[in-house]
């Protein structure tokens, strides 16, 4: 096991730089999520370190070894691929034993480390099989067996879970996560979906456009997002935002460019009319009578909650409740914004302010 | 499962269909009917030929005369290789033929294979090089051979001349009129016609290859040989299998770039059986004996068959399951 880390790396496919100068410190045993919206260059940089890609600039260290001009089989890391990239002409145990008999590693050896890793992963039974015979489930846990059997120093995991149904990544999420706090080796895991960054992550860095936008544990990312992109990329459904004014004073305010007065318990000093982007998560609204009235657009019931479109002004809020909501589309509601967990975003740059 | 119907909304009754319907709307009778046009076109055209090649080598038909059923005496005109009075000249075409075939194919998937691989690394001007390497295959093979009919000639081969000039050799090299040098020569031509047809194709193959699989056996510590080793070839065999059959059955029945460089010669030493058949059906006119020779390729064109079927019969890991 060994720490990760990304000094100031850079990357440039000729004239187009797409990654610009990230700096991410991962520790041994971290579990490291790169998350964003594709083409924010979160693959490239985990195959940077994997020396799949060159380096254009920076440094990246496995423990205290610079890499950057280690070839990759000589960096000790495993790597799972999105499409699994199994051996189609290899048996289930061939794949997994595949590195090692390149290594010439002793026969008993390889035995007992491929049973080993069968064994923690439930593979025993499919050793023979090709992976055409196995399901998307299946080959997954034998591209994560493949990565165990190394017992590398880093794993890297790219976007594992794409091609699974819905079902199963839930269930293989909880699997990767369990193998995780079993083997504790530093991994560093690229997806898009942000719902596995916050389920599976001891450390979530949200890239875009070749840049860390944050980084921190996932319920601080949730908490106090740095910026616009942040708390619009993490959560789900997304935060709603509504552009308008502070009103400061003694009871602080937020006027809605698009009509209506929220809640604000504090504003900064010397803040008002100041142009703003007021943020507040769908949970994160009541019923209340002495709330905003709304106008319901659309009800959603799942059974455990409610997700609710109300207009307030000109403006479309989604709003989630644990309550059963019984309106109906046209009538009125009367929602109201936790004032504790609202966002306060500068309206120019984006960057929060409260 | 169980056989419960409990709270299910019941299914309206069907009417059960008559023999006439199963006739038109049943899976495999349909498949039969589909098939039944190009089946038909098959036996009129390719059975019906080849049974009555095979029925003519059993008589003494001539051209002008139909002839009568002679059972196997044309077979035992040509003899067996032992034998004191066989055919010497089919013997030898035998020969040729094997000596042709086995050569050429080697050579050909071996530069074939080469030039696939070269072919699908990241080169300048991938395409245009691609569609040069296509040239010999799309050149008409009377052209072409007419081509080297002259690069292979005895007194204005341009090969002789550049070696005069470049003082390695004294006198033009006689290429088409040694029986060896003739051999080599048309195995060459063979091999330059036969070559982009493997290549390209063995391409196709190699551009299915997923590259995350290199990717993931570089990480696994694989060399660029042992990525071709454990990788790229065991993943190309069924290709090959394919591609090599083609190569084999083509060459082996090859005819056109004999006929139009050598006609055979000299004394018989460039003869494969196809050229040797016609010769003896067509232009010496006896059509039972040509018919007979040309059956006796049967038998190796059934084995080559054979090898690759058992071959290609689809590798244990390309069965099961969906693709991926």
């Amino acid at each position: 096991m060994a720490s990760v880390e990304i000094r100031d790396v850079r990357k440039a496919f000729g004239s187009t730089q797409v990654i610009h100068g990230v700096n991410i410190e991962i520790e041994d045993g971290e579990f490291v999520i790169l998350v964003g919206p594709s083409g924010c260059g979160k693959s490239t940089l985990l195959r940077m370190i994997a020396g799949l890609e060159n380096i254009s600039g920076g440094e990246v260290r496995i423990g205290d070894r610079v890499v950057n001009d280690v070839p990759p089989k000589e960096r000790d890391i495993a790597m799972v691929f999105q499409n699994y990239a199994l051996y189609p002409h290899m048996t289930v145990a061939d794949n997994m034993a595949f590195s090692m008999k390149l290594r010439n590693a002793p026969k008993p050896e390889i035995e007992q480390r491929v049973s080993k890793a069968a064994g923690i992963l439930g593979l025993e039974k499919l050793l023979d099989r090709y992976p055409r015979q196995l399901s998307g489930g299946q080959r997954q846990r034998v591209a994560m067996g493949r990565a165990i059997v190394r017992d590398p120093q880093v794993f890297l995991f790219d976007e594992p879970l794409s091609n699974l149904d819905a079902k199963l990544r839930v269930q293989m999420r909880t699997e990767i996560k369990e193998l995780h706090q079993r083997l504790k080796t530093t991994t560093v895991y690229v997806t898009h979906d942000q719902i596995e960054a916050m389920t599976m992550a001891d450390k979530i860095v949200v890239m875009h456009d070749g840049i860390v936008e944050q980084m921190g544990a996932p319920l601080e990312l949730y908490d106090r997002p740095a910026n616009l992109f942040v708390a619009g990329f993490i959560g789900s459904p997304s935060m709603n935002f509504v552009k308008g004014k502070i009103r400061a004073g003694a009871q602080p305010s937020f006027e809605a460019d698009t009509g209506g007065v929220y809640p604000l318990n504090t504003a900064p000093a010397g803040s008002d009319g100041m142009p703003v982007v007021y943020g507040i998560r769908p949970e994160h609204f009541q019923l209340a009578d002495n709330g905003l009235s709304a106008e319901v657009v659309v009800v959603e019931p799942t059974g455990s909650e409610t997700q609710v479109v109300a207009k307030i002004g000109t403006q479309e809020l989604v709003c989630i409740f644990r309550e059963r909501i019984t309106a109906k589309p046209g009538e009125t509601i009367r929602i109201a914004p936790d004032p504790n967990l609202v966002h306060v975003f500068d309206a120019q740059s984006g960057a929060r302010i409260s | 499962m169980s056989d419960s119907v409990a709270g299910r909304v019941p299914a309206p009754a069907v009417r059960h269909p008559t023999w006439w319907d199963r006739l038109r709307i049943n899976r495999n009778w349909l498949g039969f009917w589909f098939m039944a046009p190009a089946a038909a076109i098959l036996i009129l055209f390719l059975a019906f030929p080849l049974g009555k090649g095979v029925w003519l080598s059993f008589t003494d038909a001539k051209i002008g005369r139909a002839g009568s059923f002679i059972g196997l005496e044309n077979y035992e005109w040509l003899g067996l290789p032992w034998w004191r009075d066989s055919d010497g000249v089919f013997w030898l075409s035998v020969f040729n033929t094997l000596v042709y075939t086995i050569v050429a194919s080697i050579v050909k998937f071996a530069v074939g294979l080469y030039l696939a691989i070269l072919l699908n690394q990241n080169l300048p001007f991938k395409a245009a090089i691609r569609s040069i390497v296509l040239i010999p295959f799309v050149v008409p093979t009377v052209l072409s051979a007419i081509a080297f009919w002259w690069i292979f000639d005895s007194q204005f081969s341009i090969i002789s001349w550049s070696l005069r000039h470049l003082g390695i050799i004294d006198y033009n090299i006689n290429f088409l009129g040694d029986p060896n040098n003739a051999r080599a020569s048309l195995i060459f031509a063979n091999i330059w016609r036969g070559v982009p047809f493997i290549a390209i194709t063995l391409l196709a193959g190699l551009q299915t290859v997923s590259p995350s699989l290199y990717e993931a056996a570089t990480l696994d510590g694989a060399s660029k040989w042992q990525n071709f080793r454990f990788v790229t070839f065991p993943l190309l065999t069924p290709i090959i299998a394919v591609v090599m059959t083609f190569s084999v059955l083509f060459t082996f029945t090859d005819f056109q770039l004999i006929w139009a460089m050598t006609r055979g010669g000299p004394v018989n030493s460039t003869h494969l059986m196809a050229t040797l058949s016609y010769q003896r059906a067509i232009l010496a006119g006896n059509l039972g004996e040509g018919a007979a020779i040309a059956t006796a390729m049967v038998p190796f064109l059934l084995f080559a068959i054979m090898v690759s079927w058992f071959g290609l019969q689809s590798r244990k890991w390309q069965q099961g399951g969906e693709d991926s």
